[in-house]
């Protein structure tokens, strides 16, 4: 497997990524990076963990000339995944209010934990943090519940204070989100399974409406929902297929409308990126653009509730005239 | 009769951990309703919560029981936040089960 770590790592850039990975020849990963500058967002990083972990550090190299913004990737631990050492020497500063570098999160409890333990890290306000915990508390145990992965969640995350926007990506190498979707909705591809998986209420569990005792068909619908609402970029990568929610214009008056239907939001969608076994979701936050998080939970709301009563009448029994 | 139900005290100041809802729903919750006794969740000291907690802890009581749950779970101490995301399971709940036996029948 090779991986390119390009100048423009970033969720807009995301697909050339995807385009750039090399996933066969399984026996090996080896990574690069442009020759002068390096920039990667989090689901950069944790998609190059996710795959370091699954394949083991003693096949796992960063080969090349690799720029001194490469720095970047010591300090948010993905050198400790590979086998070769860092070249750089610096004066590692306080991860406070900047970054939470890679983090494996493998059950339940080790995710309260990252949760209580390291969003304060951050430094966030209360209403941006509990932002934060909510999606990544959803993403994580959405990993932990449905992807059957080994290695469990991958996580990182980065504070851009210039743009005050907050980073976000998280990914495994299990099942994929088509295998999870397979048995109660039988998606015909990676894409259409992910579309169902983004349409709230529907959940790979069961195909009754309101869900199980445990699901409900609601966490990635809420993400993507949080990510548009604050006009920003939303990823899942899954299969050989990648959903981009993109970013909605701040020109525009009316704030976002928020769709049932991921085919209505503006995105972009490809069902024939590089097959990743595994799933990938990334999403970044304008925090200037966060409003109270009770009237966004609101919004969303409105709109999962209003889903699921549209898709009951349409199961409704029509009159038979002849 | 009436049984408190401290959510903080199991799950720190952000409820995100689903086994723990599912724990208090099966082990506390659903006896206590069954019981005929009133429940209190008490969401004091809680900052935020998931609607997959949320819905991991009340959606069956609210399947399962429906007026028992509607009529003897109360909430106290709820930020707005998390008011919202349990009115937020009440909707789709109540929405969901809405002629549903009539469906499975079929």
């Amino acid at each position: 497997m090779k991986v390119f770590l390009s100048n423009q790592g970033n969720l807009r850039n995301f697909k050339s990524f995807t385009e750039s990975l090399d996933l066969s020849n399984l026996d090996k990963l080896e990574i690069t990076t442009h020759d002068k500058w390096v920039t990667v967002h989090p689901a950069n990083l944790v998609l190059v963990a996710a795959l370091a972990i699954n394949i083991g550090k003693d096949k796992t190299d960063i080969i090349g000339k690799v720029p001194e913004t490469g720095r970047y990737l010591d300090r948010m631990g993905l050198y400790n995944l590979t086998k070769t050492p860092s070249p750089f020497v610096y004066k590692k500063k306080e991860e406070a209010g900047r970054f939470l570098p890679i983090k494996v999160i493998r059950d339940a409890e080790s995710q309260s934990r990252f949760i209580t333990d390291m969003i304060p890290l951050l430094h966030l306000s209360e209403k941006n943090a509990t932002v934060v915990k909510y999606i990544i508390g959803e993403l994580a145990r959405n990993v932990l519940e449905h992807s059957f992965a080994k290695d469990g969640a991958i996580v990182a995350a980065q504070y851009f204070k210039k743009t005050n926007r907050v980073s976000i990506g998280i990914c495994d190498t299990g099942i994929g989100i088509w295998r999870s979707m397979r048995n109660s909705w039988r998606p015909r591809t990676d894409i259409d399974a992910i579309k169902l998986a983004l349409t709230p209420g529907i959940t790979g569990t069961t195909r009754k409406e309101g869900g199980t005792s445990e699901n409900a068909g609601a966490g990635l619908f809420f993400v993507k929902s949080i990510a548009k609402i604050t006009r920003n970029y939303f990823v899942i990568y899954s299969g050989s297929a990648e959903y981009t929610l993109l970013k909605y214009d701040k020109r525009v008056k009316y704030g976002p409308r928020l769709y049932a239907d991921p085919n209505r939001d503006h995105h972009s969608e490809t069902n024939s990126s590089p097959n990743f076994q595994g799933t990938l979701v990334a999403v970044d936050i304008s925090l200037d653009e966060t409003p109270e998080f009770n009237d966004l939970l609101g919004s969303i709301g409105e709109v999962y509730h209003q889903a699921i009563r549209e898709r009951k009448r349409e199961e409704y029994r029509r009159p038979k005239f002849i | 009769m009436k049984k408190t139900i401290k959510i903080k005290n199991k799950t720190g100041e952000f409820a995100e951990n689903k086994d723990v809802a599912k724990r208090l729903r099966l082990d506390e919750i659903m006896p206590a309703l069954l019981d005929g006794k009133k429940v209190i969740l008490d969401f004091k000291g809680v900052v935020g919560a998931t609607q997959s907690f949320i819905h991991a802890l009340i959606s069956d009581p609210i399947r399962e029981l429906k007026n028992t749950a509607f009529d003897n779970l109360f909430y106290k101490n709820a930020n707005d936040g998390v008011r919202e995301i349990i009115s937020i399971v009440y909707r789709y709940m109540q929405e969901s089960l809405d002629g549903s036996e009539d469906k499975s029948s079929e």
